[in-house]
């Protein structure tokens, strides 16, 4: 039995009277890939949302690792070792592709480099920004982006633009990577591509990934468990294949 | 040595070298005394308008947060590093001694209300928080306004011990060169990139681990202490203080030099602070008498043509195609870049002329095979 990485209890958070998740629990374990399916409006980004610190859940917690982060703060859960991609691409578009990967490395320790060592250009400066260089170009790598290093993410095709956010969110060392709909606008060869990648991040990196994604191949190609939600609420969980294939979740999904 | 002699980039230190070599001449000539005093007095006022523009920049084009209340603390800096100087005249004299005291002093207090106006900043955004600092200004300068006589002069200003005319830019322009120092190399660091991750997208940056709350302050807080030393540096250039100078007006004036810098450059901060600079002042020298109404009109139209040359799209393409580099090109015959090879290969003679094009739009035509054939050839 592989350890448990992040666990929830009974979470879930109305607006007003809308109640926009309740009492989901979750339990994924290390190197696993979990998947989080549901229609539109379901509620799977706001769950998301909670896990990163954007909404306070009203009832439950999570923990990762066995620690409490209900209601961290958004940059403390990330250090704590949560990182996530967005929906609708959120890079830094001015920047080149290998610079919003380096911003992702900004909080790593090994890469630790005061403000004033920076302003005077002591060599833990240089030694710290070598390392770092090296280290984006190693994570540039693994998902396939090392030739664009170079060029402004804002012109990166929608597929490589989708692999930098993966990239970025890799560079800040989570123990659990949240990717929302990762195969959203791509063609089935990009599709086939990024499985791929997220298959080698989890080896490489031993990395335990939740995603959520509409791409019902994509989700039964790769996730060993799925939750999946309707209204907020929990229709079915449990393995891949049983869970899909359950009545109710069809119903929800083709309506009848 | 003479190995990491040459890994140094040259161009990223390119800015410092022109204005230490410029510093330089300067100095040799008012050492001569080949410099007339109002050169000398244009000279510190570029300075300290170069001052406030790069360290606006940090605020405005690094970090994505507009800020109006520039000139405040610029304020701030001049009243307490002037007073500070005031009151160290009696026991230090008026040496280079007082001189860096109140310099620190006017930075500090100005970097501390900084503080105070980045505070907001974390909660604000946009509009709101420009709203925010162009109160700030305002506030400050009412509040220098009707101070006592005794404490910051009052409504008459505040007068501030004279300096060696002579060294004074040249102190003015040492500054310079520790400003720039210090907010380049913060800004080519991983600090820099975390800076600029907040300005291209706040919830990303957010979500990246970023300290937001921790690079706002510091932002503001450098911005603020480096126009607090400009401030300074403008108590000793014009020997008296006057609360009016410090009007929201002045903060526009600066924010039009970073804007027309091109945000996100200090480079470009430097050269539009001198150029305006010198403009304004050579304006108010030819322009005067009956003519002195033009003064602002002029100035007003120099810097819209200065806009449109700087972004019109057919100005850019015309700048493009006769910039530096192609014509060094030309002379050295260099090797063509690569990037430009597909259009220069493309078949431009192909481009359908006006009356093809009338034909195409035109309702009775008909494609046939020998106008539609040559596009078909190359996409193949």
């Amino acid at each position: 039995m592989s350890e448990v990485i992040l666990k929830t209890e009974n979470l879930g958070i109305s607006f007003g009277g809308l109640k926009a998740a309740q009492d989901v629990n979750i339990e994924i374990k290390k190197k696993q890939l979990y998947g989080l399916v549901g229609p539109n409006g379901a509620g799977k980004t706001t769950i998301f949302n909670m896990l990163t610190g954007v909404y306070r859940p009203t009832t439950g917690h999570f923990y990762l690792q066995g620690e409490d982060l209900t209601g961290k703060g958004q940059e403390e859960i990330n250090h704590k070792g949560i990182a996530r991609t967005f929906q609708n691409i959120r890079l830094f578009n001015n920047m080149t592709v290998i610079r919003n990967v380096l911003v992702g490395l900004h909080n790593q320790p090994e890469f630790k480099c005061s403000m004033v060592e920076s302003m005077f250009r002591l060599p833990r400066h240089f030694q710290c920004e070598k390392a770092m260089r090296e280290r984006a170009k190693e994570i540039l790598r693994v998902v396939g982006l090392e030739e664009e290093r170079n060029f402004l993410s804002c012109n990166l095709p929608y597929g490589k633009q989708r692999k930098l956010e993966i990239a970025r969110a890799l560079a800040t060392n989570p123990k659990l990577l949240l990717l929302d709909e990762p195969a959203a606008g791509m063609n089935p060869q990009e599709t086939a591509d990024l499985m791929d990648i997220i298959i080698r991040i989890r080896d490489e990196f031993d990395m335990t990934i939740l995603l959520i994604e509409h791409d019902m191949k994509f989700v039964s190609g790769l996730c060993d468990e799925v939750t999946v939600l309707n209204f907020g609420t929990v229709l079915a969980q449990g393995d891949t294949k049983t869970a899909l294939n359950d009545p109710e979740v069809i119903k929800a999904y083709i309506g009848g | 040595m003479a190995k990491s002699l040459k890994n140094i980039k040259w161009k990223h230190y390119l800015n410092y070298i022109v204005i230490a070599v410029v510093t330089i001449l300067f100095a040799i000539m008012s050492m001569s005394n080949a410099l007339t005093s109002s050169t000398i007095y244009l000279l510190e006022k570029i300075a300290i308008a170069v001052l406030l523009t790069v360290s606006l920049s940090v605020v405005v084009g690094f970090l994505g947060e507009l800020s109006l209340g520039h000139a405040g603390f610029m304020c701030v800096g001049a009243y307490l590093g002037g007073k500070t100087a005031c009151l160290l005249e009696a026991s230090l004299g008026n040496g280079i001694l007082s001189l860096l005291i109140s310099l620190l002093v006017g930075g500090a207090v100005a970097a501390l209300c900084g503080v105070i106006i980045g505070l907001p900043a974390l909660r604000l955004k946009g509009d709101y928080l420009a709203i925010v600092t162009l109160a700030f200004g305002e506030i400050v300068r009412s509040l220098f306004l009707n101070s006592s006589d005794a404490s910051f002069g009052g409504p008459l200003g505040l007068d501030t011990p004279r300096y060696d005319k002579n060294v004074l830019f040249i102190i003015a322009f040492v500054a310079v060169l520790i400003c720039l120092a210090v907010i380049q190399n913060l800004i080519r660091s991983k600090h820099g990139r975390a800076i600029t991750s907040i300005r291209d997208n706040e919830i990303a940056a957010r979500a990246t681990g970023i300290n937001i709350t921790k690079y706002k302050l510091t932002v503001f807080t450098i911005a603020a202490f480096f126009a607090g030393i400009a401030g300074v540096l403008y108590s000793y250039s014009n020997y008296t203080i006057q609360s009016a100078k410090f009007n929201y007006n002045y903060s526009i004036e600066i924010l039009v030099m970073v804007v027309l810098g091109g945000m996100g450059s200090i480079n470009g901060s430097i050269i539009a602070a001198t150029l305006i600079t010198v403009l304004d002042v050579e304006l108010q020298t030819i322009l005067t008498g009956e003519t002195a109404v033009l003064q602002d009109l002029l100035y007003a139209l120099i810097l819209i043509v200065l806009v449109v040359y700087n972004n019109a799209p057919a100005l850019k393409a015309f700048r493009e195609r006769n910039s530096m580099k192609n014509f060094l090109r030309k002379i050295t015959k260099a090797k063509h870049d690569p990037a430009h090879r597909a259009d220069d290969e493309a078949k431009w003679d192909r481009v359908p002329t006006k009356i093809e094009m009338n034909e195409v739009l035109s309702t009775e035509f008909q494609p046939t095979m020998s106008t539609l054939e040559p596009d078909r050839k190359e996409d193949l």
